[in-house]
């Protein structure tokens, strides 16, 4: 009898040991991490217009990152939810509440739309929550609506103008005629690239306004011809441009005039081909074929999409990776730690070198100014751009005479 | 020369340009006043066989090398083919109910069609280039047109003309036009009127398919190339009256002609002006202007 009381005293001790072990383990860790898993959360457009520079490839290039990480931090099964958009601002940010307040979301990737992710970019700052803007081009992310939360990641309309802008007017572009979408990103990537080419010395002869999703281009051109500028400058994006070069090819208008595409991706140039855009100068932030590390994620990127990646997506690959590197250093998951981490770290991967995120969120990283090259220079497949000139992250981004970002000044 | 401090030039070049437009407008809303008027389907897929055609232009060329003039043939055949299809198996349970149904019908497969090729294909689109006959362009005077939407103009023209002549002017078109009026008699006179049907549904679509074809090398092949104008074709049936088909090509022309006058006074309204003219049309005769009043 005493033998079993004794036995049963070991037992209680060893499950109380056990038990007072396991509850502090317990504790300390729901003072780091604050769920059981790390979730990551991917906000873009999945089948509309802008899906191919990002869409079902973003995904994947942060699959590629999780698996990379290998698939947990600081013991947590890392698990990434995705959503499409439709590029609609209201979906955006619903879901955005949705997945902080339910689903206890850690990280919030944005892809492309600028609409999109300045909504994101509000709810994440609401609820304090690092916030990611990858594919959304709108420089507001980071200058009059910038946020504690939010790092813009890939590029932004400012680095787009002053690159190709003072490039072209550089090499002797000074007359400039622009075709425009429309909208809010077309008038903000207008007007900053017009506000570049007369600092530079150029003028700007005049504009037409085009709807978005325009079904033909051929009016517009006519009178971009007309204004018998040197430079066509390309306010516009996706299918658009697709269109307008295809037809400014047709009308024989690249005889007469150079066209300057002021957000393009490789794959813009894919659909195209070389024999319509080369020639053609465009400004971004990431190329595959720039060096064997790039070429050596591409490649492996290339396997699983059978396409090569754009920026948005070695940019979707490289931020999952930086944020899960500062999980891991710091320990937590806490918002305001992961964003101080981010804020003092460099960034050095395959998207950026010596990249660093700014007081204003922006990630300062080189931007490129490239030329789509002739098709007797394209040697294999994707062999589409030669890098004219490395800008500068801090000549290529807002400085901070120009910010109106109250974070940074 | 100017009129409203614009170039006569320039007015002239925009006006070609709206007929090149208009064109296809015609052509996409003559196939759908064909089917709405013989069959009573609104039918909402037209823009996605649109596509089609397009992308069977690039298909053809990209995997068994058949050349735009080959595809011009066939592309419109194979959609036809397509469209009989659905009519056999899915649209005809759908006619004795309300227009609704078939609108939804149709809708649905536009959603599947474009997000089938959407995932195959991605949105970018593919590129195809004008047929080499067709290359270059010719300097008129006051603009430099392109030989290829000179084409456009001159087979939309024919083949819109052609259908009118056949619908309303041969003894095929009267036995169609009956059949939709009093099938029962009809088909007492020993006329198979479904048949008659499915080959006009088939009709109605190959039109759309040729659009498609014709439209490949000026527009990028991409899948959401006919969400972008089906909207706008519905818009001239409307305004030409459902159902007519002459209604439908003269509409489609004009419009496009004055679009193009719209991207020279005001280029942000050329995507809304179709619809100003909708409205009005609608508030002073409801029935469009070359439709009958019921």
């Amino acid at each position: 009898m005493k033998r079993k009381t004794m036995k049963f005293g070991h037992k209680a001790i060893s499950l109380a040991v056990a038990a007072a072990l396991g509850f502090t383990a317990c504790g300390v860790a729901q003072a780091q991490m604050s769920g059981s898993e790390v979730k990551i959360g991917f906000i873009t457009d999945l089948s509309g217009v802008y899906s191919d520079i990002d869409g079902q490839g973003g995904v994947e290039a942060i699959k590629m990152a999780i698996a990379d990480f290998g698939g947990s931090v600081n013991g947590k099964k890392i698990e990434l939810l995705t959503a499409d958009h439709q590029n609609k601002a209201d979906i955006a940010s619903n879901r955005a509440r949705e997945w902080f307040d339910q689903q206890g979301v850690s990280l919030l990737i944005g892809g492309t739309n600028s609409g999109t992710n300045l909504s994101m970019a509000k709810v994440a700052a609401e609820k304090k929550k690092p916030y990611i803007a990858i594919g959304g081009g709108t420089a507001r992310l980071t200058n009059e609506d910038c946020t504690p939360y939010t790092i813009h990641y890939a590029y932004d309309t400012v680095a787009l103008a002053k690159g190709t802008g003072s490039a072209v007017v550089k090499q002797g572009g000074k007359s400039w005629f622009f075709l425009t979408a429309d909208y809010a990103f077309g008038a903000s990537l207008e007007s900053d690239t017009a506000r570049v080419v007369k600092a530079e010395g150029g003028t700007v002869l005049g504009d037409v306004k085009h709807p978005l999703s325009a079904s033909d281009f051929s009016s517009f051109l006519l009178q971009a011809q007309a204004s018998k500028a040197q430079i066509l400058g390309l306010a516009n994006a996706g299918g658009d441009t697709v269109n307008s070069i295809k037809a400014a090819n047709e009308f024989g208008i690249t005889k007469t005039m150079k066209l300057a595409g002021l957000l393009m991706f490789i794959n813009d140039v894919h659909a195209l081909t070389l024999n319509l855009t080369h020639g053609m100068y465009l400004t971004d932030g990431w190329y595959w074929d720039q060096n064997e590390e790039t070429r050596k994620w591409a490649r492996r990127y290339f396997d699983k999409m059978k396409k090569m990646p754009s920026s948005l997506q070695a940019a979707d690959y490289s931020a999952t990776t930086q944020y899960l590197m500062a999980v891991k250093a710091t320990g937590t998951d806490d918002p305001d730690k992961i964003m101080a981490y981010l804020k003092k770290t460099k960034i050095n991967d395959m998207f950026a070198k010596n990249g660093y995120v700014r007081a204003d969120g922006s990630m300062i990283h080189e931007m490129y100014l490239m030329q789509v090259k002739e098709q007797s220079e394209s040697k294999y497949p994707w062999d589409y751009y030669k890098v004219v000139q490395a800008i500068p992250g801090e000549q290529a981004f807002t400085t901070k005479a120009e910010t109106k970002c109250s974070l940074w000044k | 020369m100017e009129i409203f401090g614009i170039p006569l030039q320039a007015l002239l070049s925009q006006l070609l340009l709206g007929l090149v437009n208009g064109s296809f407008y015609a052509m996409l809303s003559l196939g759908l006043a064909v089917i709405f008027g013989l069959l009573n389907v609104i039918n909402f897929a037209h823009g996605a066989l649109y596509m089609m055609g397009a992308f069977f232009a690039w298909m053809g060329l990209t995997y068994f090398g058949l050349g735009y003039w080959e595809m011009l043939l066939l592309g419109p055949l194979v959609v036809g083919l397509f469209g009989i299809i659905i009519e056999r198996t899915m649209l005809r349970w759908l006619y004795k109910l309300d227009h609704l149904y078939g609108l939804l019908l149709t809708f649905g497969i536009t959603l599947i069609v474009e997000g089938v090729f959407r995932s195959i294909y991605g949105v970018s689109g593919q590129p195809y280039s004008v047929p080499d006959a067709l290359a270059g362009a010719t300097d008129l005077g006051f603009m430099i047109l392109p030989n290829y939407r000179a084409w456009v103009v001159f087979a939309s023209l024919a083949v819109c003309l052609a259908t009118w002549f056949v619908i309303e002017k041969t003894k095929l078109g009267a036995y169609l036009r009956a059949g939709t009026e009093n099938p029962k008699l009809v088909e007492a006179f020993g006329i198979n009127v479904p048949l008659m049907v499915t080959l006009t549904y088939g009709f109605g679509v190959a039109l759309a398919g040729f659009a498609g074809v014709l439209a490949a090398p000026v527009i990028q092949v991409s899948p959401l190339m006919g969400s972008n104008l089906i909207i706008v074709v519905f818009a001239v049936v409307v305004i030409g009256g459902m159902g007519s088909i002459m209604g439908s090509i003269v509409t489609g022309l004009g419009l496009g002609v004055i679009e193009g006058l719209t991207r020279v006074f005001y280029p942000q309204a050329s995507a809304t002006v179709v619809f100003i003219v909708m409205a009005i049309v609608l508030l002073i005769r409801p029935a469009g202007l070359f439709g009958k009043e019921k």
